[in-house]
C-alpha cells in the first residue's frame, strides 16, 4: 500500500462522467508530516471497486525516518552556516572543482576560486536555483566548414548541438541533469522519427529537472519521443502493448528484483496507458500525437493491489506512490553524483526529505551536493561527453569540429543515442575500445595548444620543468596527483636526453610538449572526476 | 588484475607479429625467416611491411638472437599455434523471437496467435529434425550449415521461473547464474581460471564495449570495435612516441587507492599492452567472399585473427540489429536475421577454406524469446524461453530439448523451456573447452549436459 502524502492535485481537468459506481468504503492509515519534522498517522477512507480480502493491509507501515527541520536551506555566506549532515570541512578551490566537476563541466580558469568564495551552500544554491534562461557565452558552434549547426537536421549536429551548451552554458547544472535524465529515461534516435523530437524531450529534461517528478514522469511519459521509443502510441485497448509499462517500473520508478511488481501489474498497467496515438507520414514521421479516448481501455485495472479505471496519469501516480519508488529514486540520483552507495540512515534522511517535499528533485539534490560522500568520497570516471566538455571549457575551446560526434560514439556516448532504454552502464566506461577513443579524443583537443614540430622554431632549452608547467597551464591548471607529476617530469628528462644533434633540440622539445599535453589529457586526473 | 609487466629492454618496440613469429617458430610451425626480398609469410595474411612496421631493424635481431624469454605472452601464442579451441558467443540483442526464427508452422495454434506475424508453411527451409518447425527464409543460411550436421539447435531454452526483464535475463545468461548483482561473466570466470596474466586478447569483444559476458575478477580482456586496426594517434613522432607510450603504461601500473583510480589504470594499461599486440595486424584478406557489411566484415577479420595465431580463447560479438521487436517486427527481423546468417556462414566457409574448422565453435544466444501471441503493433512482447545454436565443423548437430508446443504454455502465456542455458554452458565448458564446469557454473551438477560435440 503506498504512502501518498499531499497528492499533487492533477493539472489537467478530466472528464469523468461515469455514474458513481459502487465502492466498499475502507479505513485505512497513513503517515504524514506533522509539520515538524516528524510524522503522525492519519486515518483516511479508502474506496475500493472490488471487495476487499479480510484482514488486508491498511496501513500505515513502517514509519518513515525524521527529517528534521525540513529541506529549506538557510542563508547563503558570509556566515556559511551548515546543517547537521552536510559536509563540514573547508570548501575551497578542490572542493569547488569537485563540485563543478560533479554538477556540471568542471570550471572554467577562474571558475573554482569564484565558487568557492560562495561557501558550500552558496555554490550549491548558485547551481540548483539559478535564475532566468540560460546564457552560452563565447564562439557559437561551428561544423568544419565553418557553418552554424543544424541541430535536427544534419548528421550528429545534435550531439554538437549539446555539447555546446555543456561547454558555453552559465548554468551547468541544468545541462547536467538534464544529461541524468536523458540516462534515466533513455531514448534513443534509433526509433524516433525525428531529431527534434530528441531535441525537444531534452529540452523537456532541462525545463523539469528540479520540480516535482511525478510532473516529470508524467511529462517524460507522453513525451513524443518517448512515446515512439517505447511503443506508447501503439499501445490499444484492443491489443495493449507492454512496452512503456514494463519499463517506467523497472528503470524508471521502482526497479527490477525488488518484489515492487508482478508481471501482473505490467499486463494491466499497460491496459492503464492505452489510448494515445499519432499518425504517420513521409515528411512529419510520427506527428500529432494525442490521447484518444476511443482507444483507451475503461475498464478496472488493479495495479499494486489497487483498482480503478486508472490512465496514464494514475500510473504515473501509482509508480511514484508505491513505497519502494523513494528508495529507487534517491539510490540513482545519487549514484550519478557520489559513487558508493549511500548508508542506511542518509539514505533514510534523503527518502524523507523526498517524500515530505511532495516528490520534488531540488531538495534532495541539494542534500546531495551538500553532503561529506561527495568531496571526501573517492573519485568517480568521467562519461565520455562530461570528459570532453571539461577539456573543451579548460582549453578554451569552443565547437568547432564535427570529429566530437564519432570520438564520443566510439567512446561509448553519443547523446541521443543510448544504448538501450537502461541507458549507459556507467561501470564500462573504460575498455580498451573507450580508452582508446578517449586517447584519440585527447589528441583532437589539443589541436591547437599543441606545438608545431617542423614548423615554427620551438626553444632549443626548455627544461622538463618549465615543458610541464607549460602543458599544465594550457590545460587549466588542473590538479595531478604527485605520482602521475613525477612520471610526466620522468618523460621530459628522458626526452630531452634523446635530442643529441643540434638540430633535434627544438622539434624534439616540441614533440614533447604535445606528449605531456597528451598524456595529461589521458591520465586518471583528467579521466576522473 | 595485476600490474602490467615490467618493460625489458630487449623487448621494447617487439611488435606483437614479431613475437607471433618467434612463438609460431618455437611451436615447430617453421614460418620462413623474414629478410629482405622474401615473399609475405605463407598463409598469415601479413605483409612483409607490417611485419616490419614498428623497430625494422629490431626484428631481425631479436629472431636472430633466439635468446627471447619465452613470456607468458608468447606462451599464449604458441597453445594458440597448437590448437587451443576458440568458443565464439553471438549474442541477438533484445530477445530474438524463436518462433521466426524456427516457426512451427505445423502447430495448429501458430496462426491462431500470430494473426498477422506467422510465416506461411513452404515459405522458408524445412526444419530435418522436426517436421512442425520450419527455418525463418533469412536463416537459410544457417539451415544450409545444418543440413550439413553442424548446427545444434535448442528450440526452447530457458530457464525456471523466467525473468521478462531484458537486463535481468540477460545478466542471467552472461553471469551463467539466476543472481543479480555478480560482477564476472561465466566466461570471464573460466578466462580468470585458465587464462593468462599479460594476454587481453584471450577474452576478445569485436564490439565498441566489452561484453559482460568476459568479464573477469583478474585476468586481462580487451575489446576493439574494427577489426582493421588498433591504433594510438599522436602529435609526436619516435623516438619521443615511444618513451610518451612507456610513461601512458606507466600510468597504468602504478597502484591506486580507489576503484575508480583502479579502473583508470587498468584500461590504460591494457590499452598499451594491445597496442603494442596488434600493431600490423590489421590489413587481411579472406580467401572466401563475405557479405559487404560490418558483421560479416567483423566476422573475417576474426578468422583472419584465428589464422595468424592470435592468442584467443573466447571471442564475443553482438549479432547486427535489435531484436527487441515491439512493433513492425517482420521487417526488422527479416534484414537483421539474414545479415547474421549470412555472415555467419562466410565464416564457418573462410575457416575451412583455412583449415582452422575444427577449432571454432560458435555459441548464438538471446536473453528470451517472445510471447507467442502478437501484441497490437505488429510486433511481440517479451516472452521466455527462446532459441539459441551452436554452430560449428564440431557440433554435434542435434537439436536439443524438444519444441514444446503452444497448446501448453506458462502461467504468462509463454512458451516453456524444454532445456536449460545453464546445461549448455556446462557442455560447451566440458566438451569444447576441456575445463570441469563445477568450478564455473553454480550448481552445475544439477544441469543435463546435452552432447554438443561430435564424439
Amino acid at each position: 500500500m503506498a504512502i501518498p502524502q499531499q497528492k499533487p492535485v492533477a493539472a489537467r481537468p478530466k472528464p469523468r462522467p461515469h455514474k458513481r459506481r459502487h465502492a466498499w468504503k475502507d479505513k485505512h492509515y497513513r503517515w504524514v508530516p506533522d509539520g515538524q519534522g516528524d510524522w503522525r498517522v492519519q486515518g483516511f477512507v479508502f474506496r475500493h471497486h472490488h471487495k476487499p480480502k479480510r484482514g488486508h493491509f491498511r496501513g500505515p507501515g513502517p514509519k518513515p525516518a525524521r527529517t528534521g527541520a525540513a529541506a529549506p536551506v538557510p542563508s547563503p555566506p558570509p556566515s556559511d552556516p551548515r546543517p547537521p549532515g552536510t559536509y563540514q570541512g573547508a570548501f575551497g578551490h578542490a572542493q569547488a572543482v569537485r563540485l563543478l566537476q560533479r554538477a556540471g563541466f568542471g570550471p572554467v580558469p577562474g571558475q573554482a576560486d569564484q565558487l568557492a568564495s560562495l561557501g558550500l551552500l552558496g555554490a550549491v544554491q548558485s547551481l540548483t536555483r539559478p535564475s532566468g534562461a540560460a546564457v552560452l557565452s563565447g564562439p557559437p558552434p561551428r561544423d568544419d566548414d565553418g557553418n552554424p549547426l543544424a541541430p535536427a537536421d544534419a548528421w550528429g549536429h545534435d550531439h554538437l548541438w549539446w555539447l555546446d551548451r555543456m561547454v558555453r552554458t552559465n548554468q551547468p547544472l541544468v545541462e547536467r541533469m538534464a544529461l541524468i535524465l536523458h540516462d534515466w529515461f533513455a531514448t534513443s534516435n534509433a526509433n524516433v522519427s525525428k531529431t527534434q523530437q530528441m531535441i525537444d524531450q531534452s529540452n523537456l529534461f532541462r525545463a523539469r529537472c528540479f520540480g516535482s517528478f511525478l510532473d516529470l514522469f508524467r511529462a517524460v511519459t507522453i513525451d513524443p519521443a518517448m512515446l515512439q521509443w517505447l511503443n506508447g502510441n501503439q499501445n490499444y485497448k484492443w491489443a495493449p502493448n507492454e512496452n512503456y509499462a514494463r519499463e517506467m517500473m523497472e528503470l524508471f520508478s521502482l526497479g527490477a528484483d525488488r518484489g515492487a511488481y508482478t508481471e501482473d501489474d505490467i499486463r494491466e498497467q499497460a491496459r492503464a496507458l492505452t489510448g494515445w496515438r499519432s499518425e504517420w507520414s513521409s515528411e512529419e514521421g510520427e506527428h500529432n500525437f494525442r490521447f484518444e479516448p476511443k482507444w483507451h481501455d475503461t475498464a478496472d485495472k488493479t495495479v499494486f493491489g489497487q483498482t480503478g479505471n486508472w490512465d496514464w496519469e494514475d500510473a504515473c501516480r501509482l509508480c511514484v506512490e508505491h513505497p519502494l519508488h523513494p528508495s529507487f529514486f534517491v539510490a540513482k540520483l545519487w549514484s550519478y553524483f557520489v559513487p558508493t552507495p549511500p548508508s542506511n540512515s542518509v539514505r533514510e534522511g534523503l527518502e524523507a526529505t523526498y517524500v515530505s517535499s511532495g516528490w520534488q528533485i531540488r531538495p534532495v539534490l541539494e542534500a546531495i551536493l551538500a553532503s561529506p560522500e561527495l568531496y571526501e568520497g573517492p573519485p568517480m570516471v568521467k562519461p565520455p561527453v562530461v570528459q570532453l566538455a571539461t577539456m573543451l571549457r579548460a582549453l578554451g575551446r569552443g565547437i568547432d569540429t564535427g570529429a566530437w560526434v564519432w570520438l564520443c560514439e566510439e567512446a561509448g556516448q553519443r547523446l541521443f543515442w543510448p544504448p538501450n532504454v537502461s541507458g549507459w552502464d556507467d561501470s564500462r566506461w573504460l575498455d580498451t575500445s573507450r580508452m582508446r577513443a578517449r586517447w584519440n579524443m585527447v589528441t583532437y583537443a589539443i589541436e591547437e595548444v599543441s606545438a608545431d614540430v617542423w614548423g615554427a622554431p620551438y626553444s632549443t632549452t626548455e627544461t622538463p620543468d618549465e615543458a610541464l608547467a607549460r602543458a599544465v597551464a594550457a590545460w587549466g591548471s588542473p590538479e595531478l596527483r604527485p605520482e602521475h607529476r613525477e612520471e610526466l617530469l620522468d618523460f621530459a628528462g628522458r626526452s630531452e636526453k634523446l635530442a643529441i644533434a643540434n638540430w633535434q633540440k627544438g622539434p624534439y622539445r616540441a614533440m614533447r610538449q604535445n606528449a605531456l599535453l597528451q598524456l595529461i589529457g589521458v591520465s586518471p586526473d583528467l579521466v576522473l572526476q | 588484475m595485476s600490474a602490467s609487466r615490467p618493460n625489458h629492454s630487449c623487448c621494447d618496440g617487439y611488435t606483437r607479429s614479431q613475437l607471433l613469429r618467434s612463438a609460431a617458430a618455437e611451436a615447430g610451425k617453421g614460418l620462413p625467416a623474414i629478410e629482405a626480398g622474401m615473399p609475405e609469410p605463407a598463409g598469415t595474411g601479413l605483409s612483409r611491411r607490417k611485419f616490419l612496421s614498428r623497430s625494422a631493424g629490431l626484428a631481425l635481431a631479436v629472431y636472430g638472437a633466439s635468446k627471447i624469454p619465452l613470456s607468458a605472452f608468447e606462451t599464449g601464442i604458441a597453445q594458440a599455434a597448437q590448437g587451443d579451441k576458440i568458443l565464439v558467443s553471438i549474442f541477438f540483442d533484445g530477445g530474438i523471437d524463436a518462433l521466426s526464427v524456427l516457426a512451427p508452422v505445423g502447430d495448429s495454434r501458430y496462426a491462431q496467435l500470430r494473426p498477422n506475424l506467422a510465416l506461411p508453411p513452404g515459405a522458408g527451409p524445412a526444419f530435418a529434425e522436426d517436421s512442425s518447425l520450419q527455418w525463418h527464409p533469412s536463416a537459410a543460411a544457417l539451415a544450409t550449415l545444418h543440413g550439413e550436421g553442424k548446427v545444434s539447435a535448442f528450440p526452447a531454452i530457458g530457464y525456471d521461473h523466467p525473468d521478462q526483464s531484458h537486463f535481468t535475463s540477460r545478466h542471467y545468461y552472461e553471469i551463467g547464474e539466476l543472481q543479480v548483482g555478480y560482477r564476472t561473466g561465466w566466461l570471464g570466470r573460466y578466462l580468470d581460471a585458465v587464462g593468462d596474466d599479460e594476454n587481453p586478447l584471450q577474452g576478445l569483444s569485436l564490439d565498441g564495449s566489452l561484453s559482460p559476458m568476459i568479464a573477469t575478477a583478474e585476468k586481462p580482456v580487451a575489446a576493439i570495435d574494427s577489426v582493421d586496426g588498433y591504433d594510438l594517434w599522436s602529435r609526436t613522432e619516435d623516438p619521443i612516441e615511444a618513451e610518451m607510450f612507456r610513461s601512458f603504461a606507466r600510468f597504468g601500473s602504478l597502484p591506486a587507492d580507489s576503484p575508480g583510480l583502479a579502473q583508470v589504470r587498468r584500461a590504460a594499461s591494457q590499452t598499451d599492452k594491445l597496442r603494442q599486440d596488434l600493431a600490423g595486424v590489421g590489413d587481411f584478406n579472406s580467401p572466401v567472399a563475405y557479405p559487404d557489411e560490418w558483421f560479416a566484415h567483423k566476422l573475417a577479420g576474426l578468422a583472419a585473427y584465428i589464422a595468424v595465431g592470435l592468442p584467443m580463447r573466447v571471442v564475443t560479438v553482438r549479432a547486427p540489429g535489435g531484436y527487441d521487436t515491439h512493433a513492425d517486427q517482420a521487417a526488422d527481423l527479416e534484414d537483421n536475421l539474414k545479415r547474421t546468417c549470412e555472415g555467419i556462414l562466410a565464416f564457418q566457409r573462410d575457416l575451412e577454406a583455412r583449415g582452422l574448422a575444427d577449432r571454432v565453435m560458435i555459441e548464438m544466444w538471446s536473453e528470451f524469446g517472445r510471447r507467442p501471441e502478437e501484441n497490437g503493433s505488429l510486433g511481440t512482447d517479451h516472452g521466455a524461453a527462446g532459441c539459441a545454436f551452436v554452430i560449428g565443423s564440431q557440433a554435434k548437430g542435434e537439436m536439443v530439448g524438444e519444441f514444446p508446443g503452444l497448446a501448453s504454455l506458462d502461467s504468462d502465456d509463454n512458451l516453456k523451456a524444454t532445456s536449460d542455458f545453464r546445461g549448455m554452458y556446462c557442455s560447451l565448458l566440458e566438451q569444447w573447452l576441456g575445463y570441469d564446469a563445477e568450478a564455473i557454473i553454480p550448481g552445475a551438477s544439477g544441469f543435463v549436459r546435452p552432447s554438443l560435440v561430435k564424439a
